[in-house]
């Protein structure tokens, strides 16, 4: 996709919204109403917010009660983490920040798993930690890794930690819209999900629960969200939630081609540069992104130099706070610094077309080239 | 002049929510289409544009209340807001100080956040308020103790209109140097509101209540108040909110600021003039009605009313063109009596025989004519 002359390769940091969406939302702006209000305008919003419900509930397979619509990712995750009730807490080394940062502040004992090189959780350590206090424990990890796109395999997770008594949350914020999500199938207990990685809007997200959980906001108030999350609920950014959900088969359909490009891209880069890695290429992945280690160029260098080209890439997640860091997921996965300075992401979405990859192909190959000749 | 021809229903509940103003949802545009970037993309100009939005929201907001751009944060509401206030300052004296005062008229919000450090075994101070809906300051000043960190004290209240007097409250707070906060998402962009002159450490401020978005609102902390944040992630707002901001959410609250700072003045005459001659044509043409709350000390866009010896429910089912309510939306939902009537003294037949009539910038004056003379016939077929 080209905006403003740009070549955008970021979809995991956020997605443009698709048109679809920002009609729905401007008509619902335009609306007003509060969905707490009795009134018509009041109904008229109630009715909007659970038609998105429905929806979601509809894309991910689960029952529309399940559904907690929050601001965001980011405090889906912290309301499933802190509020299930459980004292300890096991995740991995190669979390988003928001999960990481939910370790460092958990308050009860905290088992940080290394992953292997692959990015996968070894099924044996996760049955070693789940020998103590089991049952008072939670697990939460990413489904779909945000930098490198490796898939847990969330079915055998869930039977080893269901088998020990243990709650499982899955962060499935990347892989919604990228890879078919069925949360009563996948039997997970908490979900987040969240809207601007599907061509939804900005500053709304959800938190699946099931039923039984005594799931609670930190941000408490008049009660919406049947008592679990209070605030004034952001209509129009929830009603492109829910049809940004329903538009997920047409994504997952598009998805089959970015997969195709991006397996190509990857062949040439490894022929043009045997040095060339991607990480998570030998395990299962979201069909949309690409983690590439560069030799000899550092993150950073080709940031700026992608940016010349004027292609827009990441150099990990978009959360750090406004410099270029080595990639912890990296780290976790190759112990090595060097790799871990010199990888960046490139990631595709609804509105990439094929010439964008050739753009990302020949930029790479310039860089790579200068460095090497 | 011809008349235009009334628009059915009539929104007159400006205090639940507002229509967004077509100038906010224009800036708003761009945002949700052209410039969609992560604000916290640092690698490419997306990324910058959306960031450069952030910061100047950041700074209307900051302009509207004369803080400092980076002593405002945005968060996903007034909720959030008063949850990240009251929380955030009452958890960052623990234990040293664990005694917190507030007042029986507060949103849901404030109240529920307090019944949640009570819970976890800070004291809280429920203040009680007068028949005119005001706290005194003299008892104020007797309630805080070496052991407070914070007051709150809400600008103005969401069902009554009453202002509470902000200055001489902050001036107690500096005296007795404890920290105060007041929730003004009823009040900014209505009411001339400065965080120095009334030293405010922290006030929480809404989108969708001055005619901005849902979904977004924001905290003024003044530079150097000790605050810990409601959750964790990315470290965005300066470690204080974590979670991708939305550009065009802070948007619109920053540009919903700067039309409410540019059309304070005029808004206020309109909602004034539209108020006193509703109230004027209700009581000339009804005894037995008593506008809540003091008479003078208030926002003249909340008129509540008790219109003696009628049911509330009942009016209001047969206002069909006329969207008013019983009280805050939160709790209207959910059907049960204001505690806020409660607390100026009503009793339970005063409070079931009571309606919120909110006026906004949008509001005309055939409107409120129409719906004063509806609501005049209805509570009389209801006598």
């Amino acid at each position: 996709m080209t905006k403003n002359n740009l070549i955008y390769l970021d979809y995991n940091a956020t997605t443009p919204i698709r048109p679809e969406v920002i009609d729905l939302m401007t008509e619902v702006m335009k609306e007003g109403g509060n969905p707490s209000s009795v009134h018509a305008y009041g109904r008229k919003a109630k009715a909007r917010l659970e038609a998105a419900r429905a929806s979601i509930a509809q894309a991910i397979n689960c029952r529309p009660q399940m559904v907690i619509f929050t601001s965001g990712g980011t405090e889906a995750n912290n309301m499933a983490v802190f509020s299930c009730g459980k004292k300890r807490l096991i995740t991995t080394n190669a979390e988003h920040d928001s999960l990481r940062s939910v370790a460092d502040r958990f308050n009860g004992e905290v088992d940080i798993m290394p992953v292997n090189e692959d990015g996968l959780i070894d099924f044996n350590e996760l049955k070693q930690s789940l020998k103590k206090k089991s049952e008072h424990t939670v697990l939460s990890i990413l489904y779909a890794n945000n930098e490198t796109g490796v898939l847990q395999d969330v079915p055998a997770i869930v039977e080893i930690a269901h088998a020990a008594g243990a709650l499982v949350h899955i962060d499935a914020i990347q892989a919604l819209g990228k890879v078919q999500i069925d949360f009563m199938g996948l039997g997970v207990d908490m979900m987040s999900i969240s809207a601007h990685k599907i061509g939804g809007p900005q500053g709304v997200g959800a938190l699946i629960a099931r039923e039984n959980l005594p799931i609670k906001s930190v941000i408490l108030g008049g009660g919406q969200e049947v008592g679990r999350r209070g605030g004034t609920e952001n209509i129009a950014g929830i009603a492109g939630f829910g049809l940004a959900a329903s538009m997920i088969p047409a994504s997952l359909e598009k998805m089959k081609s970015l997969a195709a490009w991006r397996d190509e891209m990857e062949e040439k880069l490894s022929r043009h540069a045997p040095g060339a890695r991607f990480l998570g290429k030998n395990v299962s992945r979201l069909p949309n992104v690409s983690s590439i280690y560069m030799p000899d160029v550092s993150s950073e260098t080709q940031v700026m130099n992608f940016d010349l080209d004027k292609i827009c890439i990441s150099a990990g997640s978009a959360c750090s706070s406004g410099k270029v860091k080595a990639s912890h997921v990296c780290l976790a996965m190759t112990g090595d610094e060097k790799i871990a300075s010199s990888t960046i992401r490139m990631s595709l979405g609804w509105n990439s077309e094929y010439s964008d990859v050739g753009a990302f192909i020949a930029s790479w190959k310039k860089q790579y080239d200068k460095k090497h000749a | 002049m011809t008349k235009s021809t009334l628009k059915l229903p009539i929104y007159l509940d400006y205090q639940a929510t507002t229509p967004i103003d077509g100038r906010v949802l224009e800036a708003m545009m761009p945002y949700l289409t052209n410039d969609f970037g992560n604000p916290h993309s640092v690698e490419h100009s997306f990324g910058w544009k959306a960031e450069a939005a952030v910061e100047k929201a950041r700074k209307q907001v900051a302009g509207m209340i004369n803080a400092e751009q980076n002593e405002i944060i945005f968060t996903s509401g007034a909720t959030e807001s008063n949850n990240l206030a009251i929380k955030g300052v009452a958890f960052a004296h623990y234990p040293a100080r664990n005694h917190i005062i507030t007042v029986k008229t507060e949103h849901e919000c404030v109240l529920a956040s307090a019944r949640a450090l009570e819970k976890m075994g800070f004291d809280v101070t429920y203040m009680d308020v007068g028949p005119d809906g005001l706290i005194d300051t003299g008892e104020l000043e007797a309630a805080i103790t070496t052991k407070t960190s914070l007051v709150s004290v809400m600008t103005v209240n969401n069902e009554i209109g009453v202002i509470q007097n902000i200055k001489a409250i902050g001036a107690i707070c500096r005296k007795k140097n404890v920290l105060f906060h007041t929730d003004a998402a009823q009040a900014v962009g209505k009411i001339p509101l400065d965080v120095v002159a009334m030293n405010i450490d922290v006030m929480s401020i809404s989108g969708h209540k001055i005619y901005g978005p849902k979904g977004v609102g924001a905290l003024y902390v003044k530079k150097g108040t000790p605050i810990i944040p409601l959750f964790d992630g990315g470290g965005q707002e300066n470690g204080l909110r974590s979670g991708t901001l939305s550009p065009a959410l802070c948007t619109g609250v920053g540009a919903a600021c700067e039309v409410a700072s540019v059309d304070m003045d005029k808004d206020m005459k309109h909602i004034s003039n539209l108020s006193d001659r509703f109230l004027n044509n209700i009581k000339t043409a009804l005894n037995s009605v008593s506008l809540n709350g003091s008479a003078t000390e208030r926002y003249p866009g909340n008129i509540n009313l008790t219109f003696q010896g009628i049911k509330a429910d009942l009016l209001i089912a047969d206002l069909k063109d006329i969207a008013i309510s019983t009280g805050s939306a939160c709790s209207s939902a959910k059907h049960k009596p204001s505690y806020v009537l409660k607390a100026l003294g009503l009793s339970k037949p005063e409070i079931d025989a009571s309606v919120r009539i909110g006026i906004g910038r949008m509001t005309t004056q055939q409107e409120m004519d129409y719906a004063a003379e509806h609501i005049i016939r209805c509570v009389r077929n209801l006598s």
